[in-house]
């Protein structure tokens, strides 16, 4: 698995564990996991990354790290 | 210090009310239910004893420790005599000395007299005694029948049975049973033929079922059983008490010395771990010190296809700093990063951090704990507040339930298995959530009440099972929720579990667990009163790792079983100093004291006291590394005592991230499996030859001593500080409590500690500081540290690693009693002798479907990798599951494992790969290369 797949797959999980919060509370906390969690390089790859990989929580969650970057 | 045998009160110490009495004329106070023996020996007037010793409780058999009591008839044994108000004791009358040395000149008859050749000589008690009853003669002879030539058992690798020395006082016997509880000794036959047996008729103690605990060699009065080390090199002259470097349990010994030669480790009786106890590693494992293998001077090479060229420290650290700056300046300071240990100490780990962030400039630094209680760290800080276990190990006495999941105490923990097996022996109820039926599910005079043999990676789904029976059956305690944690979020959670979808029932075809197995369970726990809750990787390592701890938390808070002695969370850390290395700021995205780097304040504090910028940015964790070194991004590490080749999932990634580095440096004891991707060793120091502290599984920080001077010539920290300096940063730390010191200062929980009150103190558990002045045994009494606990509710998400007919069995790994982590230090002691090489358990189904049958070589593969071992069929594990263990370099079970992990932390799924077992006739091809490799990568230049 490459390093951005392994990205896509990391924001998926993190965006699933996190769905049974709700849709705005898991979007919400998805993207504070990855601003907490994540090194710079690894944001900017997913904010590179094919974002139809990602869930939709994910997808949002993302949008909301890249916003903020 | 100088040598003396630990002091032994005779019986084992008691709480009771205070009670006076009057012993040879002295009035002295002891707690209720004191022996006369003891409280005879706090006052300093020892009693003449053999059968007793004070980590046992009194057996009365020997005869020694009479005493005359006013107003009493007969003359009572002192041991087993309680103490009463008022009683008035004379342990020295005439009489009294007439008797005793009428015993001990019967146990003399028939014993050798070889004292000065004998290797216990002037550390006998037996020798002791005969002189404190002034024994002078032995009218009976040694012509009569008698015990006398018969041949030792030397089949132990680290003590030897001599029969002949053997007075069968019982004592081994019993610490056997007591305190190691494994019931491999006995008494065989009646009167004069009574002898000290390992078991059967055909057992040695290496063929029984002894475990090599030490508590019979300890418990031993004479040289029946002794180390083979003591015969070796003789009487220790001086005793260091310090801390051992193998489990989480964080046991104190005295290392025993003979100028500068360790003769034995023996456990520390006042230390607040073990108590007394010991386990085959640390008791014995410890000739890794001093092995040939090992490297102690400094080596360097431009690529990794060349061989090793020892050369100066001074060269090879010049050599490693020129190659950090040129990489920096090229690629950026987050080019660079470093690994801690949690094998080596606080201000070793919190030195390595330091580099990284200060002197490097980027905050890449992980430890080995990524690839263990990650999850821990995560689920715990999230749930209660704090990213540690909340109880000391005593608290396990006042257990009503225990629920061990996903942990194999026996193995992985013994001394505190020892522990907690002693409190079920008393009573305490047991649940055992494991894929294998681990030794604590059924062992002597224990059997748990339930074991939920669940399918590996169903952790979440079993405990939210759990949570719903505790839910709708009303076994929740409400007021304990209401007065302790967030209300709101407690309701959320109880309408999750309480979904019809998540019973036992409609969840027993995913975790295989019998419905009402598991509800029987749930009550148990929710009504039997203590309830505590231990765990281990079992729970981490998994896709769900942080779930099922915070699954874990929740069980606990909702059942009002947390913040008092007896109940609690308790992660069982699997190294000596994980908690310690996680405590030091070793997480890519926390300062000491679990504080994220992004919190200017505390970003601040740190930039104030070392004087240089820091990133407020997380850094990258360990398989991030990797992955950005495939990339390009990440060129150097600095890996202090850590083997991530072998310890680490998915081998090949692993291996193809460390060749894709311009400067692997690793610190190490060992030419170890990384090294054969390293430019620099440099080789590091044991725990027996540097000072610094641990920090164990109940956050109990305990000093580690200096015993001799280190092989390679300095102490890791020292190391560190050499690189560091190189790197152009001014650290002038003369010694490590210096460093302690300035860990005290950056961090709250530890703001009370410095060495030398740990020296005055003995141990000190964190938070230690205003707040908690004298630290803090039990976690969360007034409340949780986050304010109010929080619920988290944890959807079961299957795992992505299925199996299919391709892969149609479920790999699950762990390890064994004898051998620790990958093995780099057991395997180079005698502990090889019980687990030679790693082995496949298999199902008896599963194995007749293949054709296999026990020793057979086969081939175990999953979509990562595959490696051969060999089959042992067995039910302890059940159909469809197979296990093996990691500790062997020549197997690479981590060639097996996959990327898959934790979905919080990256925590590596270890416990779940699917996988095919066939029949093989040798080694893989990756075996075969790795092989080639690993000879080519470890050559080393012959010195000019």
């Amino acid at each position: 698995m490459n390093t951005t797949d392994h990205l896509i797959k990391m924001a998926n999980q993190i965006a699933a564990n996190l769905a049974a919060q709700g849709r705005e509370v898991a979007i919400r906390e998805t993207a504070q996991h990855i601003i907490d969690f994540w090194d710079p390089r690894m944001k900017a790859g997913i904010a590179a990354a094919d974002h139809a990989q990602l869930s939709e929580i994910a997808r949002a969650a993302v949008g909301i790290v890249t916003a903020k970057a | 210090m100088a040598y003396e045998m630990q002091p032994d009160f005779g019986t084992p110490a008691r709480d009771g009310a205070p009670v006076t009495l009057t012993i040879d004329g002295r009035a002295v106070t002891v707690p209720a239910g004191t022996s006369v023996m003891r409280a005879a020996a706090e006052i300093g007037g020892a009693i003449p004893k053999l059968c007793a010793t004070d980590n046992i409780e009194a057996f009365g058999s020997c005869r020694m420790c009479l005493v005359e009591i006013e107003g009493a008839r007969g003359l009572p044994a002192s041991c087993t005599t309680p103490v009463s108000a008022g009683m008035v004791v004379k342990t020295q009358t005439p009489r009294l000395e007439k008797i005793r040395r009428g015993v001990m000149e019967l146990y003399i008859s028939d014993h050798p007299l070889d004292c000065l050749t004998c290797s216990a000589n002037n550390d006998c008690e037996l020798q002791d005694t005969a002189a404190q009853v002034g024994l002078r003669d032995v009218r009976y002879g040694y012509a009569g029948e008698n015990h006398l030539g018969q041949a030792p058992d030397l089949s132990n690798p680290y003590f030897a049975f001599d029969a002949s020395k053997c007075i069968v006082c019982s004592r081994c016997v019993r610490a056997c049973e007591e305190v190691q509880g494994t019931f491999a000794l006995t008494i065989e036959g009646r009167g004069f033929d009574s002898a000290v047996s390992a078991g059967a008729a055909a057992d040695d103690f290496l063929s029984s079922e002894c475990v090599s605990c030490g508590a019979c060699v300890q418990a031993c009065p004479t040289a029946a059983l002794n180390e083979k080390s003591v015969a070796e090199i003789g009487k220790p002259e001086r005793a260091v008490v310090t801390t051992c470097a193998y489990c989480g349990v964080g046991c104190t010994f005295r290392a025993e010395m003979r100028g500068d030669q360790l003769v034995r480790m023996v456990p520390w009786k006042d230390g607040k771990a073990n108590r007394g106890h010991s386990c085959v590693k640390g008791r014995f494992a410890w000739g890794y010190a001093n092995h040939a293998d090992r490297i102690t001077r400094p080596m360097i090479r431009e690529s990794i296809t060349q061989p090793w060229r020892e050369v100066s420290w001074e060269e090879a650290i010049s050599f490693t700093a020129n190659r950090l700056k040129a990489i920096k300046a090229q690629y950026g300071a987050r080019a660079l990063g470093g690994i801690t240990s949690s094998r080596c100490t606080n201000e070793e780990a919190f030195l390595v951090q330091k580099l990284v962030r200060g002197g490097f400039g980027s905050n890449n630094v992980d430890t080995c704990a990524r690839v263990c209680h990650s999850p821990t760290g995560y689920g715990l800080k999230t749930t209660f507040g704090t990213s540690a276990g909340t109880q000391d190990f005593d608290s396990v006495e006042d257990s009503d339930v225990i629920l061990i999941i996903g942990a194999n105490p026996t193995d992985g923990h013994p001394v505190f298995a020892s522990r907690m097996k002693k409190r079920l022996r008393q009573g305490a109820k047991l649940i055992v959530i494991d894929p294998r039926r681990i030794d604590m599910v059924r062992s002597p005079h224990i059997e748990a009440a339930h074991h939920l043999a669940l399918q590996p990676g169903t952790n979440v789904a079993v405990l939210t099972a759990l949570a719903h029976v505790i839910v709708t059956e009303g076994l929740a305690d409400e007021d304990f929720v209401r007065e302790r944690c967030d209300w709101d979020e407690y309701q959320d959670w109880a309408r999750f579990v309480s979904d019809a979808r998540h019973s036992p029932e409609t969840l027993e075809p995913v975790t295989r667990v019998p419905a009402e197995e598991l509800r029987a369970a749930a009550r148990l726990f929710a009504t039997g009163g203590n309830g505590a809750i231990y765990y281990g990787l079992g729970v981490t390592e998994h896709s769900q790792g942080s779930s099922t701890v915070m699954a874990i938390a929740n069980l606990a808070m909702a059942t009002g079983n947390v913040g008092r002695r007896g109940v609690g969370v308790n992660p069982l850390r699997g190294q000596n100093n994980v908690q310690g290395a996680c405590d030091m700021g070793s997480f890519p995205h926390e300062l000491t004291g679990y504080r994220h780097i992004s919190d200017g304040d505390t970003r601040a504090q740190f930039e104030a006291e070392w004087g240089v910028a820091l990133d407020a940015e997380p850094g990258l964790r360990i398989p991030n590394m990797l992955d950005a070194a495939v990339d390009g991004s990440f060129r150097a590490i600095y890996i202090q005592g850590e083997d991530i080749l072998q310890s680490d999932p998915n081998t090949h990634h692993v291996a193809a991230g460390l060749a894709a580095m311009d400067c692997v440096i690793v610190h190490d004891l060992f030419l170890n499996e990384t090294a054969n991707y390293a430019h620099v060793f440099l080789p590091g120091s044991t725990f027996l030859e540097k000072t610094g502290t641990f920090t164990n599984a109940e956050r109990r920080i305990q000093m580690v001593r200096r015993v001799m001077d280190p092989a390679n010539g300095y102490e890791d920290w020292q190391v560190t500080q050499l690189l560091a300096r190189a790197m152009d940063l001014n650290w002038d730390y003369s010694d490590a409590g210096q460093i302690m010191d300035e860990i005290a200062r950056l961090t709250p929980s530890f703001a009370g500690v410095s060495h030398a009150r740990l020296d005055a103190e003995g141990s000190l558990q964190w938070p230690v500081n205003e707040a908690h002045p004298d630290g803090s045994p039990i976690m969360h009494v007034d409340g949780f540290v986050r304010g109010k606990g929080k619920f988290v509710v944890t959807e079961y998400i299957p795992t992505d690693e299925r199996t299919g007919p391709r892969y149609p069995l479920l790999l699950t790994t762990g390890r064994i009693l004898s051998q620790y982590n990958v093995g780099a230090q057991t395997r180079r002691t005698a502990n090889s002798v019980w687990h030679a090489e790693d082995v496949l358990e298999i199902h008896p189904t599963d194995a007749e479907n293949r054709g296999l049958s026990s020793g057979d070589w086969v081939k175990l593969a999953s979509r990562a990798g595959e490696t051969t071992l060999r089959a042992l069929v067995t039910d302890r594990v059940a159909p469809g599951v197979v296990y093996t263990t990691f500790h062997h370099p020549d197997t690479q079970a981590n060639v097996v494992t996959t990327e898959n992990s934790d979905w919080a932390t990256n925590c590596p799924e270890y416990k779940v790969t699917a996988v095919q077992v066939m029949p093989s006739n040798g080694p893989t091809a990756w075996q075969r290369d790795y092989e080639a490799l690993a000879q080519q990568a470890r050559r080393i230049e012959a010195a000019e």
